[in-house]
């Protein structure tokens, strides 16, 4: 699993998109739908949209699928533009948020009704037909009409029927939301295993982001017609671009305050190797920017480093989180590099510690965002790059793992999660308890807007 | 108690309203002709005791029923109403669908507005309208005058006693019968089906062939019904706007009834009439029962 060849054609400047949207507006009236919306989408990804609802997930799926046209800008599928091709001309089929099944033909009609508006022989339909019945377990169901089946059942119908025809670009509005945990897992299977055998694109919408994280090779976060993030699963959740994000995907504390530089001996050495560094690589252009490439960063992790060794100057964005990094709870050292930001928040805690934090945000108003699952608490001061202290007003169980909710000194609520290790009765942490909140100093990421 | 009396309710309505006439046509249409009033034999003279009501009973056969078949009048009535009333339910079929679709594809802002339209005829009394009819299709009538104005014809058309002032008569009258059930299915139906059908490669035409047509199946059936029925033994139309050679079950029972005061023959082909009436009044039922069934 780890070592398979990556996957990121959005990363290959020689790569053409299957998907291209261009500027495009959508209005209903006067309401803006989809706001001048610029994305590639490439061939075999699975691209998972997540969103408010009512932020345009659906009315992207209909003008990809032909129900609608853009008020303007262009939407081209393999290259060719889209915009007067009517929905039986597309290679691409779609699965209706309202399942949109035949109500007068019997489910094994209704998967069978694409396949016979082609010219397929009979029984190669039938076989198509079993198969998908098998696929979505339908097969006891196939002469039963659309009302006469669960609406967990109807929904793997539509399921069926749009996959029926194996089209270039598959179109998912919520496929798998009125399935139970267990099928709802089987099927994210099935979907991409039928992925990686036909290559099919997808495009899904998810208001679930387990499901999104699952499934998807990029996740785009929407809000007001508005694309606000497109980044892998794991980047999206380690390293959002803004609160907004941050606070859509996931559990997170947030914690407003005002950088500063961090006190180090030779900050000004250590930053200017870097820059000078930079124009090196053929890849990294050498525009002034307040970030490094992401490319370049991603070349020297993934290709350089082996050679050269570790970067030697503080990294700006986390990397995409390993196996073991998700699963262990993060290790508090006080062995905190030089540089980086120090965020004051609040004058009855000591300034967090962010050395991962931009240098050139100095000065700026910053959202601190962690996430609860990054914090441990304890209840003497543990020897950490940040602490802080406060009370803990709320523990909610979960299982696996526990979310403590803790008051820090003047109000700020963070909420902390831990794995349940010990039996509920063994753990010494409860209510009112004075504890110590702790993360080292790349566990949080500090966002502008 | 309280669901018992529920449920009575509809049966004691049918009973009264229903059986109740049914069983009085059905005695007359046993009896004799007879110079009396009223015109037949025997009568039932409860005041008799019981041999008067076993006499009663003996005096009771099928006379009138046999006497149906020995004319031929009568079975060439009941195949010209069929043929009438059939053309006629297939004429307000393609009329009132390409009607009903419009109107359910309209902006639903328009759709009160059309439905008030369609109803609007029965505002006024259906005898009133019927006899504008006459003014219309006449030979000095708006219609001819129209015509003759545009230089279309030359001699006025005879249109008025004629089976075609029938049938455009009945079509008009029953049209919204028509409108109505189907207008009320396709409205319903949800207009993602037909994006679906495009999206699995179907052309807007067949796509109405293979998904439009096949859900308003109960609309259509059910208005074919509306229209048949009524129209089978109708008699003000046909009598109104009818010539002599119109042959219709509706006006025979009317001159048997008033003209020859035969009213046991009369209520003989009364009681066929709705013998052969309950066969598509029961296949009507089935499919309202079975568009319940589909929406519940
Ligand atoms: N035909 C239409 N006429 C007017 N407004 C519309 C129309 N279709 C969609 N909208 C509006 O456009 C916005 C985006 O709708 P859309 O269906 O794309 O939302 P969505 O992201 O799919 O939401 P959900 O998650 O609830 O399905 C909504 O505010 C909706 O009210
Ligand atoms: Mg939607």
């Amino acid at each position: 699993m780890a070592q398979e060849p990556l996957f990121e054609p959005w990363n290959d400047p020689s790569e053409k998109p299957l998907i291209q949207f261009k500027n495009v507006t959508k209005r209903f009236g006067d309401f803006i739908a989809i706001d001048d919306l610029t994305q590639d989408i490439y061939e075999k990804e699975f691209f998972a949209l997540l969103g408010p609802s009512g932020c345009g997930k659906t009315t992207m799926m209909r003008m990809l699928g032909g129900f609608e046209t853009p008020t303007s800008g262009t939407i081209s599928i393999a290259g060719q533009d889209m915009n007067n091709v009517p929905p039986n001309k597309r290679a691409v089929n779609m699965m209706f948020q309202s399942y949109a099944l035949f109500p007068h033909l019997s489910i094994y009609e209704n998967i069978a009704f694409g396949l016979r508006r082609t010219d397929m022989a009979k029984d190669a339909i039938d076989a198509r037909v079993n198969e998908m019945l098998k696929l979505t377990r339908l097969e006891k169901f196939a002469q039963r009409k659309p009302h006469q089946i669960s609406g967990g059942q109807r929904q793997r119908v539509a399921l069926a029927r749009s996959l029926a025809k194996a089209p270039k670009l598959l179109l998912l509005d919520e496929p798998l939301g009125a399935l139970d945990k267990k099928l709802r897992q089987d099927t994210q299977f099935e979907l991409m295993d039928i992925q990686e055998k036909t290559g099919t694109t997808f495009v899904i919408v998810t208001h679930d982001q387990e499901e999104a994280m699952t499934v998807a090779s990029r996740v785009a976060v929407m809000d007001e017609g508005r694309i606000i993030q497109v980044a892998t699963p794991d980047a999206i959740y380690e390293a959002p671009n803004s609160t907004y994000v941050a606070d859509f995907i996931g559990d997170v504390n947030l914690i407003k305050g005002t950088a500063e530089l961090r006190v180090s001996s030779k900050p000004a050495e250590q930053t200017t190797p870097e820059t000078l560094e930079a124009p090196a690589d053929p890849f990294v252009d050498d525009t002034p920017r307040p970030q490094p490439n992401k490319l370049g960063e991603w070349l020297h992790d993934k290709v350089l480093s082996p050679i050269i060794g570790e970067r030697d100057e503080p990294i700006k964005r986390l990397p995409p989180p390993s196996a073991a990094e998700l699963t262990a709870t993060p290790e508090v050292t006080s062995d905190i590099p030089e540089g980086g930001i120090a965020l004051n928040w609040s004058d009855q805690h000591p300034a967090i510690i962010v050395s991962n934090g931009d240098e050139a945000q100095d000065g700026k108003a910053l959202t601190f965002a962690i996430r609860p699952e990054k914090l441990n608490i304890a209840k003497d001061k543990p020897d950490a790059a940040n602490a802080l202290q406060g009370t803990v007003i709320d523990i909610a169980y979960l299982g696996n793992v526990s979310t403590y909710h803790v008051e820090l000194k003047g109000g700020q609520m963070i909420k902390a999660q831990m794995a349940n290790a010990r039996r509920l009765a063994k753990r010494d942490i409860t209510w009112e308890d004075t504890v110590w909140v702790s993360f080292t100093d790349t566990a949080g990421v500090l966002l502008e807007r | 108690m309280r669901r018992f009396a529920l449920i009575a309710v509809p049966y004691l309505w049918l009973l009264a309203l229903f059986l109740v006439p049914f069983l009085i046509v059905m005695k007359i249409s046993l009896s004799d002709i007879a110079l009396a009033i009223p015109p037949y034999t025997p009568k039932l003279d409860l005041t008799g005791g019981w041999d008067a009501v076993t006499s009663f009973f003996k005096a009771l056969d099928f006379e009138n029923f046999e006497f149906l078949t020995s004319d031929d009048l009568y079975w060439k009535a009941y195949l010209s109403s069929f043929k009438i009333a059939l053309i006629s339910t297939v004429l307000a079929l393609l009329i009132g669908y390409p009607i009903a679709y419009s109107m359910a594809r309209a902006a639903p802002e328009w759709r009160p507005t059309l439905l008030m339209l369609v109803i609007l005829p029965f505002w006024t009394s259906f005898l009133i309208r019927v006899y504008a009819w006459m003014g219309i299709l006449s030979n000095e009538g708006l219609l001819n005058q129209f015509l003759l104005w545009t230089g279309l014809i030359s001699e006025p058309l005879t249109i008025l006693n004629t089976n075609t002032a029938v049938y455009i008569g009945i079509v008009y009258t029953y049209l919204p019968f028509m409108i109505l059930p189907i207008y009320s299915t396709l409205e319903k139906m949800d207009d993602s089906l037909l994006e679906a059908a495009e999206d699995l490669g179907c052309s807007r035409t067949s796509a109405f062939w293979l998904i439009t047509v096949p859900l308003s199946k109960t609309g259509i059936i059910a208005g074919c019904f509306l229209v048949f029925i009524p129209t089978l033994g109708e008699f003000v139309i046909p009598s109104l706007l009818g010539g002599s050679q119109t042959l219709m079950i509706g006006k025979v029972l009317w001159e048997e009834f008033f003209n020859n005061r035969d009213w046991p023959v009369a209520s003989a082909v009364a009681i066929i009439l709705l013998l052969i009436l309950i066969i598509p009044i029961i296949l009507f039922q089935r499919n309202e029962q079975k568009q319940r069934e589909m929406e519940g």
